[in-house]
């Protein structure tokens, strides 16, 4: 089933990371296998925030194999090898979990395709965020695991978007959860509520233009579908209309990017949406719930239609 | 499957035409019995009193339990029952089987009031998806806007949502009325086999997809038919019908309802008045 939640302050910053963990934990029943929280900073630094994880979460009802801590170790080291070869600066760094990892490293260039592709060259590593403002944090558990786990209750910002996963498509792991990267661009996340049934065939499409998949949950498709299009030159926006026709199957999907919120229903309208929208707060989720956890008082929220697409800016 | 054959001695029910076999084998006949009518008992109904009225805050509890406490109100004998701070909860007013009036100070989540049986419900807020689902008799009035599935499967009563609706309004509808004083989504009327659907603004895209039977009323731009949806003429009756409807449902005041498209069944696909009861239970 899966739940997507969703919100934008314009003109101010707020504790996303508490409001997200709200909305996320009233959706708990439609899936707590895994949630993950996509967080954009209020303020864009100079340096990127790298998220990595060098291992998975292998705890209860995980479908990973246990891995020796010490493996976890020897990548974290090649990490680092590898940013210093590539001219990146550590600035700060922070072990959250075994095999959570986070860098905030200086990089001048612009590029982060190869960059990427150098990282993840290391079998077992995987980059979940890149990015000025953005940081993709999941893991196994509902949305008050996660955020306790990983401490994102003070997490200031402008907007956020996040998912509590009950995994149908693939596996019980974090490289199938929610938010996925749109890989190699800064500062991109997306979600997905729904199922896509031409994945095999964009995906091979997909791989052959050389863009990069890290799962099989048909969902990564969405935001390598957009990376794609963008990477040829298309506009945020632009990517979404034409994945209305591009992607088949049923969907309510969220995007964002360093300074703006979207979401784009499938012309079928199969995935539930309810939207609140102000002038100073966008808020969205898969049932009113999730809204009523931020706004308790009575309000006015309605369901977009078929085959809808909504870009809101900070 | 069970054994069909015609009924030697007919009943009341059938001598008025609406049941000409009778079920052998594991399937008994339980058709209702208008001769037993003074016998007969619908269980979990109560007798309640519309002076008798009481507020019911429910910020606190789970559906399941304030669901319950309207359970113990109405068996209390209280008639009007208002709902404080639903707050977006799933499946709250379901299930209630006799007259009530019962409103809601705010917004319902998913399956708002279905399955329900003769009570009057307002809701001074909005509606999540599928809500009165399974109606047989009532009223419904949505003060705002409902999601999508609104109104599905129902058999009797009036729905009336003021604000918009989303995709799939009426789906698999078997009777009863859904007035809409907004816009509508994709599918409206989907699958539809009764009654009638009238929508005041625009609907979107396959409006009365495969329908069977039943009449929709639109007043907007429809995006598109869906498969053996047609146009037919309005006639005097459709015009007054619709009249005393929008009168009754306090929307659309002075709407001009002669200038609605009337969409019924091509009956291409399925005719669904073509088979007697017999056949058709043979042809499933």
């Amino acid at each position: 089933m899966c739940g997507i939640a969703g919100l934008i302050h314009r003109g101010k910053s707020s504790k996303v990371g508490h409001e997200l963990q709200g909305m996320l934990q009233a959706l708990k029943h439609r899936g707590e296998d895994s949630t993950g929280y996509a967080l954009y900073g209020d303020t864009e630094g100079k340096n990127f925030i790298m998220r990595v994880k060098v291992g998975e979460n292998v705890g209860e009802g995980s479908s990973s194999v246990a891995e020796d801590i010490s493996v976890y170790d020897e990548r974290k080291k090649t990490v680092e090898n590898y940013l210093s070869e590539m001219g990146a600066k550590i600035v700060k760094e922070e072990r959250v979990l075994p095999y959570s990892l986070r860098y905030e490293i200086e990089y001048n260039k612009e590029d982060l395709l190869n960059f990427s592709q150098k990282i993840e060259s290391i079998p077992g590593v995987e980059i979940l965020s890149m990015g000025k403002s953005l940081e993709v944090i999941k893991d196994l558990g509902n949305a008050k695991i996660v955020c306790d786990r990983y401490n994102l209750d003070k997490v200031v910002g402008t907007h956020a978007i996040g998912h509590a996963r009950m995994a149908t498509e693939s596996g019980v792991d974090i490289k199938s959860a929610h938010p996925f990267w749109g890989y190699p661009f800064s500062d991109v996340s997306v979600v997905h509520n729904g199922q896509l049934t031409n994945y095999w065939n964009n995906r091979r499409i997909l791989e052959n233009k050389g863009m990069r998949f890290m799962s099989e949950c048909d969902s990564e498709l969405i935001a390598v579908y957009l990376a794609e299009k963008m990477r040829d030159g298309a506009s945020l926006e632009e990517g979404m209309k034409d994945s209305l026709s591009g992607l088949d199957g049923v969907f309510t999907y969220f995007v964002a990017t360093k300074d703006s919120l979207g979401m784009a229903k499938d012309t079928m309208a199969a995935k539930p949406l309810v939207l609140y929208e102000s002038d100073d707060l966008v808020a969205m989720g898969s049932e009113e719930i999730a809204i009523r956890s931020l706004l308790p008082q009575e309000i006015d929220t309605y369901d977009p239609f078929d085959g809808e697409v909504k870009v809101w800016r900070i | 499957m069970a054994n069909i054959k015609t009924s030697e001695k007919k009943t009341k029910a059938q001598s008025m035409g609406l049941h000409t076999e009778i079920l052998t084998g594991k399937t008994q006949q339980k058709f209702f019995n208008p001769d037993e009518a003074e016998n007969f008992y619908y269980w979990g109904t109560y007798d309640v009193d519309f002076n008798k009225r009481i507020d019911l805050d429910v910020k606190d509890l789970d559906c399941k339990e304030a669901n319950r406490k309207i359970d113990e109100l109405m068996n209390q004998g209280y008639g009007t029952i208002v709902i404080k701070n639903p707050q977006g909860k799933h499946s709250l007013g379901v299930g209630i089987l006799n007259k009530l009036n019962l409103i809601f100070e705010g917004s319902l989540g998913y399956f708002g009031v279905g399955s329900i049986d003769g009570p009057t419900v307002r809701i001074n807020g909005r509606v999540g998806w599928s809500c009165a689902e399974n109606m047989m008799a009532g009223k419904v009035v949505i003060e705002k806007n409902a999601g999508s599935c609104f109104g599905a499967a129902i058999r009797g009563g009036d729905l009336i949502c003021k604000g918009s609706v989303g995709a799939r309004t009426g789906i698999d509808q078997k009777g009863g009325t859904i007035i809409i004083g907004g816009d509508a989504g994709a599918f409206t009327g989907f699958m539809m086999q009764r009654g009638r659907i009238v929508i005041l603004g625009d609907v979107g895209i396959n409006l009365g997809d495969s329908m069977y039977d039943g009449t929709l009323y639109i007043g907007g731009k429809i995006g598109s038919y869906g498969s053996d949806a047609v146009e037919s003429p309005m006639t005097k009756s459709d015009i007054d019908w619709l009249k005393r409807k929008l009168k009754v449902a306090e929307i659309g005041e002075n709407y001009d309802v002669s200038k609605m498209t009337k969409v019924v069944s091509g009956k291409k696909l399925w005719n669904y008045d073509a088979l007697e009861p017999t056949e058709k239970k043979g042809a499933i």
